[in-house]
């Protein structure tokens, strides 16, 4: 399906949906308390069968946070970037480790790098930094004076 | 994570492997529950060599961070940085001269085959086959003698820089690949007769870590790993960048979904990227290896995204620029850290000794699963 084509057929199923322009590939911004109907409807529906998530990023934007998830169809080839936007305080959205089992570990990598909680994750632990790690490395307030990461 | 060693309330035995073990090929961790000699579960603890690169990265120009990724997958550097410069050439909209898109080319696959040569032989030592081992490190060795003439490191090369490569190929480049071309095919026959065809080797590696195709999908696996399930996944063929699309190369798949299916990907690729060098060596153009680029970066507002076929599958690097010289964040998606995440459906059901297999056939290199 062509960047086009696939807009239109995703405005369709999800009138609430926000397209961003000018990217690379279809990007779409969802509400975080829908992503979950979202990601399985995108899995599963007829023509777009996106079973491949390729990448799964958290962003740190100080106001806010975002989760990027890069998805593609293997049978399609087709690409879509969707958005979630998270509150700072309180970040928290449903995870989609039984649709794609490769987010079981991208999850837990934003949690322990970002503090982004996945509610429903069936294991979320720290998966880089120690269990008694105190703090979320990646997130842009994250001071270390010990640790040097910043250069 | 240390009193997990002992047994389960149901009687199962937990030990550990690594972080500091032959076998794990670097400082992997697995926490693995057995009952009796099957294993029930593999866990993967990471983060013992983590040094938040991602992080770093902020800190460093779009010329700076490049030479930080070479020490992720220290066996595909060339592949690594390759990805980099292309996000970071997409970004800024650098053509890139023809010259030192064939170099890329030749250097990325010479990187793909040293680094097979290293797995091959460190596969073979895994299931108890040492000699294979020697034999691979010398003919890579001669890889790497080419490399260090051309870029001055062997390991770390950080060569490719935004707009072409860092300097231009050694007079003598041209001979010595050609040379080791010839030599090379060769040994690859050698390889084959010495591991492939084996009895042994074979019994170890037949119907052991079955990954289904789907499966090879959901845990988004890439490179040989998925290939051995018959998912195509190159990105050299899917998505082709630099002169990849005018090259002639199949992509290898094998549809065992076993030990020995990725096994014999990996085998057959290195011949493909034989011929691909063959292909380029006598037809690098004349001219420029480097475009003229500002000295100093800016990636304009956006979001980059740019993907790479390395030695172990998929590798992508999503730039989020805000318009200043340092990125706003940047993310690595490493192939080794999806691949890894399949390990324990793979391994579950399986003898303790075949882990070692399988963990073999996913050729991971823990810096780059860390970062």
């Amino acid at each position: 399906m062509s960047k086009e084509e696939l807009k239109i057929r995703l405005a369709e199923l999800f009138p609430a949906a926000v397209f961003e322009e000018g990217a690379e590939w279809t990007t779409v911004a969802i509400d975080a308390a829908g992503w979950e109907g979202f990601a399985r409807e995108v899995r599963r529906a007829e023509g777009l069968e996106f079973d491949y998530l390729f990448c799964v990023t958290a962003v740190d934007w100080k106001t806010h946070f975002t989760m990027v998830y890069h998805l593609t169809s293997t049978l399609y080839r087709h690409v879509l970037v969707v958005k979630a936007k998270l509150d700072h305080e309180q970040p928290v959205i449903r995870t989609v480790s039984d649709i794609w089992r490769t987010a079981e570990f991208h999850e837990r990598e934003a949690y322990d790098l970002m503090g982004v909680v996945f509610t429903g994750h069936p294991d979320l632990r720290r998966l880089f930094m120690t269990d008694e790690w105190k703090g979320w490395p990646l997130r842009k307030d994250y001071e270390d004076p010990v640790n040097m990461i910043k250069l | 994570m240390i009193e997990e060693v002992g047994t389960t309330a149901e009687g199962d035995l937990v030990i550990n492997v690594g972080p500091q073990h032959p076998s794990t090929h670097g400082v992997l961790h697995l926490v693995i529950t057995l009952n009796g000699e099957t294993i029930k579960k593999v866990e993967p603890h990471l983060g013992y060599i983590h040094r938040s690169i991602e992080k770093m990265c902020e800190s460093l120009s779009y010329r700076q961070f490049i030479y930080v990724t070479s020490r992720m997958d220290y066996l595909s550097s060339h592949i690594n940085n390759h990805g980099c410069a292309l996000c970071v050439e997409k970004g800024m909209q650098i053509e890139v001269p023809a010259r030192a898109k064939v170099i890329r080319v030749l250097m990325d696959e010479l990187t793909r085959l040293a680094s097979h040569q290293l797995w091959w032989g460190a596969m073979a030592m895994d299931v108890g086959a040492l000699t294979p081992f020697f034999h691979a490190f010398r003919e890579r060795e001669s890889i790497n003698d080419i490399m260090e003439e051309t870029c001055g490191a062997r390991l770390t090369m950080n060569y490719m820089v935004p707009g072409g490569v860092m300097v231009d190929i050694h007079p003598n480049f041209q001979k010595r690949v050609k040379e080791f071309i010839q030599f090379f095919r060769g040994k690859i026959d050698e390889y084959d007769e010495l591991v492939t065809g084996n009895v042994i080797f074979k019994s170890r590696m037949k119907g052991v870590g079955y990954l289904s195709p789907e499966s090879a999908v959901s845990y988004g696996c890439t490179g040989p790993t998925a290939r051995g399930s018959g998912v195509s996944c190159d990105v050299r063929k899917l998505y082709p960048y630099e002169v990849y699309g005018q090259l002639q190369f199949e992509e290898v798949t094998a549809s065992g979904g076993d030990c020995f299916a990725r096994y014999m990907v990996r085998m057959r690729e290195m011949r493909q990227s034989l011929s691909i060098i063959e292909q380029l060596i006598d037809n690098i153009p004349e001219g420029e290896f480097q475009a003229k680029t500002k000295a100093v970066l800016k990636l304009p507002k956006g979001e980059f995204y740019s993907r790479v076929e390395t030695a172990r599958g998929e590798f992508g690097v999503y730039i989020i620029s805000e318009g200043a010289t340092t990125p706003y964040r940047i993310k690595f998606r490493s192939p080794g850290f999806s691949n890894l995440s399949a390990l324990d459906h793979m391994a579950r059901g399986h003898k303790i000794g075949d882990l070692v297999a399988i963990m073999g056939t996913l050729d991971l290199v823990i810096p780059d699963i860390d970062r």
